[in-house]
């Protein structure tokens, strides 16, 4: 730090902070490698300038992902919200939905994860405390069926904004992977355009994992917009660069705690500047 | 994958000459290739820096055998170091002499504390001990009828309480009927926290301080990054950690986490989880453990 010289040290050091922050190897690689070529062609003479040319780089990169979530007016919207298990999608859906009737909207919560113990109690909770209905059946009932209900409610004027909660699912459960496409399909069949945001849930904790996560929810429903959470941790949720750059899917919200107002919108600019911020905090 | 880590390395030793002899200048390339799996494998920077050095050092000099090619023999020092690095430490649960032994469960939000509760009541009720069960979480909607519900279902006793109460009274109340009632085990489930929030941690402390638990179990998520060492030498330091359960195995995260703790803080894995359903806690196997991060 405050280095005169742009030396392998320098490189070095920015190399293991992109690792600590969970960027990759491979993408880290490239990133320094970028850098390495502009030194080179003399593009670059200070330390200084170099971290800003590095840092503008991952922001130009997330800025282009950097696309808040616009709800339409007079229409029924509905929002599939999917993810691997814990990751935090019932907690999302309870800020998503005090953040909407915050902003005038009618909404409805849904709770089509009927398989995890307590998880429509938890639900239900949730809408209490927001104060919007909860539409659900009985526990291990089929959650196509709970979406059926959902739309059938909404097209008969009880809500404009659904938010449908799922059961974490790894990526890799074949049959978990099936009856969530089911339930895309139930509800494009009931409301042509339904599910308008398939938003995915990633925990920020995560490591490279995520983007298998990323690409297998991507495949199988179309994931439209990615909430990162627990951000409030001292993770950094680098993984979210490399997502970006393979499959460009807009980063919606971001999650900073447990309470009810505890999300915000994706910005990339805070969002690179943490990422480098030392022990967080 | 292994294989691909084998081949790659074997490319690796094609390209340089003198495959007579493992020496600084042919194996540098072959770390370079083991680094980058192990990065991607989600393994501690740090540890993997200390792990390549050692692997370098134990590698050099020897000399390449006559059965086995350069990239093979690299990618079995790499196995058999990660294997001694996850292994050593037994995996027994230590229960103490007290009726009943508590056993504590923590970790971050989400890793699976709740789930592997009851699957471990249920792995201890198999061994013929009888485990009660108590969910100290005034905190996560319905963390308390999740507990229930699924202790339920193995027909475990869970203490009921509800989120009104004091966490630390909850399980001094719960050890006690625990007690009168017989059981020699008392498995504690809290609140998902994290290490930086000093009041939760203190929470933790005042429960430790009221139980004094046998045994207090780290829960981390497989999929976890670079992070995961950080987090739970905090818990460690704040809270001290007994050993660790490594949960969500069943998907395709590589578990590097895993490694990096271990090598961290020297704290065994106990077990791991390998799904929701409650049955699904297996005994840790080291082996296995290696195998999967070299992507086997
Ligand atoms: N610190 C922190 N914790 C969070 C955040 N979002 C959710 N959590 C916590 O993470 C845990 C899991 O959250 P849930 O909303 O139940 O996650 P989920 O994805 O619905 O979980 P499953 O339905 O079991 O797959 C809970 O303890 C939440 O309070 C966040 O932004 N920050
Ligand atoms: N696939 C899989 N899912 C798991 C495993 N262990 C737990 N889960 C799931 O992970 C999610 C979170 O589990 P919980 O037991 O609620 O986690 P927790 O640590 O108690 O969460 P908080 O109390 O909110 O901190 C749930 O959906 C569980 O079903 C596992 O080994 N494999
Ligand atoms: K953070
Ligand atoms: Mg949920
Ligand atoms: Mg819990």
């Amino acid at each position: 730090l405050g280095k005169k010289e742009i030396d392998q040290e320098l490189f070095d050091e920015l190399e293991e902070a992109l690792i600590a922050a969970d960027v990759g190897p491979a993408f880290t690689s490239e990133l320094i490698e970028k850098m390495t070529d502009s030194v080179k062609r003399k593009e670059l003479d200070s330390p200084e300038r170099l971290k800003e040319v590095l840092r503008s780089t991952m922001k130009t990169l997330l800025k282009k992902n950097e696309a808040p979530l616009v709800i339409p007016e007079k229409q029924i919207f509905t929002i599939l919200v999917v993810g691997v298990n814990g990751t935090g999608k019932t907690t999302t859906i309870g800020k998503l939905a005090n953040q909407f009737k915050e902003e005038g909207r009618t909404v409805a919560m849904v709770a089509a994860d009927t398989f995890r113990a307590a998880a429509i109690e938890q639900l239900e909770i949730w809408s209490q405390r927001v104060g919007v209905p909860l539409i659900k059946q009985k526990q291990d009932s089929d959650p196509s069926a709970v979406v059926f209900d959902a739309i059938t409610a909404a097209k008969s004027g009880k809500a404009e904004v659904l938010i449908i909660d799922t059961a974490g699912r790894l990526h890799t459960q074949v049959n978990l992977m099936e009856e969530m496409k089911k339930m895309k399909r139930i509800m494009g069949r009931e409301l042509p355009g339904a599910p308008h945001e398939v938003l995915l849930v990633l925990d920020a904790t995560t490591g490279q994992n995520a983007v298998n996560q990323a690409k297998m929810f991507t495949d199988a429903v179309g994931v439209t917009g990615i909430v990162l959470t627990k951000l409030d941790g001292t993770s950094k949720g680098g993984v979210i660069l490399r997502i970006a750059q393979e499959y460009n899917i807009p980063i919606r919200y971001i999650g900073i705690g447990e309470g009810l107002d505890d999300l915000r919108e994706f910005n990339s600019e805070e969002f690179v500047e943490a990422l480098f911020e030392q022990g967080n905090h | 994958m292994f294989e691909n880590l084998a081949e790659k390395l074997e490319g690796v030793f094609k390209r340089l000459k003198g495959r007579g002899r493992l020496d600084e200048e042919n194996i540098k390339e072959a770390l370079k290739e083991i680094r980058m799996a192990l990065l991607e494998a989600d393994v501690n920077f740090k540890v993997v820096k200390d792990f390549i050095e050692e692997v370098r050092s134990r590698a050099v000099g020897q000399e390449v055998l006559e059965s086995i090619t350069p990239g093979q023999q690299i990618v079995k020092i790499v196995h058999d170091r990660l294997v001694e690095l996850l292994g050593g430490t037994s995996s027994q649960l230590r229960f103490g002499s007290r009726f009943p032994a508590p056993i504590m469960l923590v970790g971050l939000q989400g890793c699976g504390k709740t789930t592997t509760a009851v699957k471990l009541a249920k792995v201890l009720a198999k061994g013929g001990k009888r485990a009660g069960l108590v969910s100290a979480d005034v905190y996560r909607p319905a963390a308390m009828e999740q507990l229930r519900v699924m202790a339920q279902k193995i027909g475990a006793p869970a203490f009921n309480a509800d989120s009104s109460q004091d966490p630390v009274k909850i399980c001094v109340q719960a050890v006690e009927e625990a007690k009168r009632n017989g059981y020699e085990v008392l498995i504690l489930d809290t609140a998902g926290r994290l290490a930086i929030d000093t009041q939760m941690m203190e929470e933790l402390k005042q429960i430790k301080n009221a139980v004094n638990p046998s045994e207090i179990l780290f829960v981390a998520d497989a999929m976890t990054g670079q992070d995961a060492v950080n987090v739970a030498a905090k818990f460690n330091e704040l809270l001290g950690i007994d050993g660790v359960i490594m949960t969500k195995m069943d998907g395709d995260a590589r578990g590097g986490a895993a490694l990096s703790l271990k090598a961290v803080m020297g704290k065994p894995i106990k077990y791991v989880g390998i799904g929701e359903k409650i049955d699904a806690l297996e005994v840790f196997h080291p082996e296995r453990m290696a195998s999967r991060i070299l992507g086997m």
